[in-house]
């Protein structure tokens, strides 16, 4: 038995996709991390071939450690999320893995039309903080071991992430109507 | 087969630096992970490893210390930890080789390395909970943070110990 996504996807989740989908897919990413970066292209992909029956998260599980701009990048993405543009900074994240400086984040946010000055003060004072620090924890609480990890309905995918789209299409059969 | 919960933990002392080496007793009134893995450097304890650091501040929550053990040399330890930024010990089981791993069972003698297995032991030094994990699978960190969890509920509270 697989650990199970806790809590579930909900109201504070940044969701791509319907609610009523018959697949929720949601990751625990890194910006920072190759390994998701690889997988960006993979996502994308299911969510062309699959349209409106999947819905996807992401949750953020910044590897701080390891990745010193991970943190930051995560915290942009709130800031653009406060702004309706959560999904356009993941985006322009992960094609820049090799850039994430803050100076960049703050290029990035000005990309999307968000006020650089606005940028600068979200990095400074931190206000994100603790919104990433909760995915990151309830990521530790749902077996999340690495990134990235997905989860299929709640219940974590343990197979190869170039598996991912059979297997969510598998899910959407097995999902009753 | 390794230990199991309500087994008393093997007291050991190894090296954690060319200099320095630390007992399983140092930490008395305390709870202590145990992370044996195989080797540093291999890819699947890097994650696993690289995990148990990022949430050191989870473990410090509940005053637990982590400690990484395997057959690595100090000085393999050393190189590892300073490139990985890790922030807990990594104790070298390496002379006798894998004596301590054996004794909590968690020795592979086909590939001379420790396995990956976990133990949460209390602060009497009894172990709590115990995980053998696949070796190339990352076993994450939730079933430790639920022990360490069912440690801080109140005596009596309907823990499953017998001592």
């Amino acid at each position: 038995m697989s650990p199970r996504l806790t809590p579930p996807v909900g109201a504070r989740d940044h969701t791509y996709g319907p609610a009523g989908a018959r697949v929720t897919l949601v990751e625990y990413g890194d910006f920072e991390c190759p390994h998701c970066g690889a997988a960006h292209p993979i996502i994308k992909q299911i969510q062309s071939s699959l349209g409106r029956d999947v819905r996807v998260a992401f949750r953020h599980f910044p590897m701080t450690k390891s990745h010193p701009h991970a943190q930051h990048a995560a915290e942009i993405a709130e800031a653009a999320a406060q702004q309706g543009k959560f999904w356009a900074m993941h985006d322009l994240l992960f094609a820049h893995q090799d850039a994430l400086a803050d100076q960049d984040l703050v290029g990035y946010a000005e990309t999307l039309g968000i006020d650089p000055a606005l940028a600068v003060s979200v990095l400074a004072d931190g206000r994100f903080q603790r919104r990433v620090r909760d995915d990151f924890a309830s990521g530790v609480r749902s077996g999340v071991n690495g990134t990235p990890t997905f989860f299929i309905n709640g219940e974590r995918y343990d197979e190869n992430v170039s598996d991912l789209l059979a297997s969510l299409m598998e899910a959407t059969i097995d999902v009753p109507l | 087969m390794i230990l199991s919960p309500g087994a008393t933990a093997p007291a050991f002392t190894l090296k954690k630096s060319p200099n320095e080496s630390v007992s399983l007793s140092d930490y008395r009134g305390r709870p202590v992970i145990l992370v044996f893995y195989p080797a540093d450097w291999s890819p699947v304890c890097g994650d696993e490893l690289a995990l148990f650091n990022e949430i050191l501040a989870e473990f410090q929550r509940h005053d637990a210390q982590v400690l990484g053990i395997s057959v690595d040399s100090v000085w393999c330890h050393k190189a590892y930890a300073e490139a990985r930024h890790l922030e807990f010990p990594l104790l070298a089981d390496f002379e006798p080789k894998g004596d301590v791993s054996r004794r909590y069972g968690a020795y592979r003698a086909t590939d001379g390395v420790a396995e990956r297995a976990l133990f949460v032991i209390d602060g009497d030094g009894i172990v709590r909970w115990s995980y053998l994990s696949d070796i190339s699978q990352n076993p994450g960190a939730d079933g430790v943070l639920a022990a360490l969890e069912e440690l801080s509920q109140p005596a009596g509270a309907g823990s499953a110990r017998e001592a």
